[in-house]
């Protein structure tokens, strides 16, 4: 069942102005429950601007949202409501941290939402374990902290609001592999543990083959296409047109097959290519 | 929202006033605020809107962006206009309603002061929209030069102005940016009674002055890197050159100027 609907979205930046710019045109979509899904784009295709439209942050020059087949525009009072059950990480978070500890910044969001002082704490302490914050961080400063320490005690302040939507711009920019490994696992296991649907903003093909379950495709403004992981990396070429690319080691399995191997076509990650590699081995050692 | 606030108001475009000299224009504008407010008749207030209409044609700045940077101000001006319509006494008593009168007098003096201040509004708005906030600090620099013999800081003051102008629309962008990650944070900075909106905006003045102190600690170790230090023995890469033309218009400016003193003199 969809949770959030977009019909018709469209947002123009300075209407009316020699600067006016479409950055979302006509986007018409469903975002179900439960589920990861990643959004892909090239560099100013709108993933951002599309994305702050799904809290209330902007509001529609054209068309509508709406969050449970209610518009979350229709009564503006609505909107901080939406703000709960949308949760939105901006790229770079960092920035956004302000409180005196840890514990206090992770708190302001699950605070405004006018909880218990003990829910709170068990919020805190949940969002900071799913991320691996430790407790011992908790007490300290936000400004004291590393830059993989900002970005996971902003990012577990959105998630202690624990919303039914999780949209994460780019949440891995600038860590290292390692990290980035660590961060996309932790928030796939948030997924998974609280059923609730993550959208994940993402450059990096590798992560979204790996992570998620469906795609949308952002160009120019437009959706180009929305659909199971798997089914959108099988468009290769349509996705090159658009400045993309498909995971490096699919792109490896096509010139494998390309020379002969017999491959499959659809491996979209090192786990699956590695099975295919060993069963094609053992295969080939038996007709020896 | 907060882009709305025009600062550095730069019109970019190619026209005489444009290219002139932004030294010459500095001193331009200040001989035409001297010019509007030495007059006392209505000739000489011609005079100025000539000069400022003649101005204007010439910088092919387009009249709404006038109305523009005008439009804000109006309201005060038509008050003090009216206080002025009140209060003066002088001539003929028109209409009078206890102590509040209307005169000849107060109907002239209120036109006259409306007139003067759209002028000077209009005059002065020109010389931001023609030219850009660094050739404007780098004139006022020059400009100020002569106060060096007397241990004025013109270049560090010259140089704090540019810093400043450039980082004006960073800094708003990076505040509408925290703005909305705590507002999807749910703080509410719109909404509610005084002092819970001033205690909302910690969340977003935090934020903002950290990133601040970070950029200017940046900048200043960015500047040190290229050895900066400060205005002794540093050349420019904009050279600023009187050309004939910026002498033309200088003249031009002083005839002007003659021509409403005159009529000033001759009581016209
Ligand atoms: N505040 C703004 N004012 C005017 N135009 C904007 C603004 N923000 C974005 N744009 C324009 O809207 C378009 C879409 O921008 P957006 O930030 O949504 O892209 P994006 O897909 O998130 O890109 P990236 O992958 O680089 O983050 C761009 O062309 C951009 O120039
Ligand atoms: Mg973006």
């Amino acid at each position: 069942m969809a949770i959030l609907t977009t019909e018709g979205l469209t947002y123009t930046y300075s209407a009316g102005t020699p600067f006016e710019k479409t950055a979302v045109d006509h986007v018409t979509l469903e975002i179900g429950q439960d589920q990861m899904i990643g959004v892909i784009g090239h560099t100013g295709s709108g993933k951002s601007t599309l994305m702050q439209h799904f809290n209330g942050l902007l509001q529609p020059t054209e068309g509508k949202v709406l969050l449970s087949g209610k518009d979350i525009w229709a009564d503006k009072k609505m909107l901080r409501e939406v703000r709960f059950r949308v949760g939105l990480v901006f790229q770079y978070p960092e920035y956004q941290l302000f409180e005196e500890t840890v514990f206090q910044d992770i708190a302001f969001g699950p605070k405004n939402m006018g909880l218990s002082e003990e829910e709170i704490r068990r919020r805190v302490l949940w969002a900071a374990d799913a991320l691996g914050l430790e407790r011992g961080l908790l007490g300290r400063s936000p400004f004291a902290l590393s830059g993989g320490q900002k970005r996971r005690a902003a990012i577990a302040g959105v998630m202690a609001m624990q919303p039914e939507i999780l949209i994460l711009d780019e949440p891995c920019a600038g860590l290292d592999p390692c990290g980035r490994r660590l961060m996309l696992q932790q928030i796939g296991n948030y997924q998974r543990q609280s059923r609730s649907t993550v959208l994940l903003v993402s450059h990096s093909m590798e992560d979204v083959a790996e992570y998620t379950q469906k795609l949308l495709v952002m160009n120019k403004g437009r959706l180009f296409c929305y659909g199971d992981t798997s089914e959108v990396f099988r468009r290769a070429e349509a996705l090159r047109e658009i400045g993309l690319r498909i995971p490096q080691i699919t792109s490896l399995m096509l010139a494998l097959r390309q020379r002969g191997y017999d491959l499959p076509e659809d491996i979209y990650t090192v786990a699956q290519a590695k099975d295919a590699l060993l069963r094609l081995l053992r295969r080939e050692e038996q007709t020896c | 929202m907060l882009k709305d606030i025009t600062l550095g108001q730069y019109f970019p475009a190619d026209s005489v006033l444009h290219r002139m000299d932004p030294r010459y224009k500095i001193i331009a504008t200040l001989l035409m605020i001297v010019m509007l407010f030495a007059g006392n008749s209505p000739w000489t207030l011609a005079v100025g809107g000539l000069f400022v209409l003649l101005a204007q044609l010439l910088s092919g700045i387009p009249f709404r962006m006038s109305w523009k940077s005008l439009r804000p101000i109006l309201p005060v001006l038509f008050f003090t206009a009216i206080l002025n319509l009140i209060f003066i006494d002088g001539g003929e008593t028109l209409w009078q309603w206890g102590i509040l009168k209307v005169t000849e007098g107060g109907i002239e003096t209120s036109i006259f002061m409306f007139v003067r201040i759209v002028l000077l509004l209009c005059g002065t708005s020109l010389l931001t929209y023609t030219t850009s906030p660094i050739l404007l600090t780098d004139a006022i620099e020059s400009l100020l030069s002569p106060l060096k013999r007397v241990g004025f800081p013109v270049h560090e003051m010259a140089m704090m102005m540019s810093i400043a102008l450039r980082f004006i629309p960073t800094l708003l962008e990076e505040t509408d940016k925290i703005l909305s990650a705590q507002k999807a944070r749910g703080a509410c900075v719109d909404s509610g009674k005084m002092a819970d909106r001033v205690k909302a905006l910690i969340p977003v003045l935090v934020p903002l002055f950290v990133s601040a102190f970070r950029r200017a600690e940046e900048l200043a170790t960015a500047m040190e890197c290229r050895c900066y230090r400060g205005g002794e023995g540093r050349t420019r890469l904009r050279q600023l050159k009187a050309a004939p033309r910026d002498h033309i218009a200088l003249a031009i400016c002083l005839l002007f100027l003659g021509a409403s003193l005159m009529l000033n003199l001759l009581k016209l």
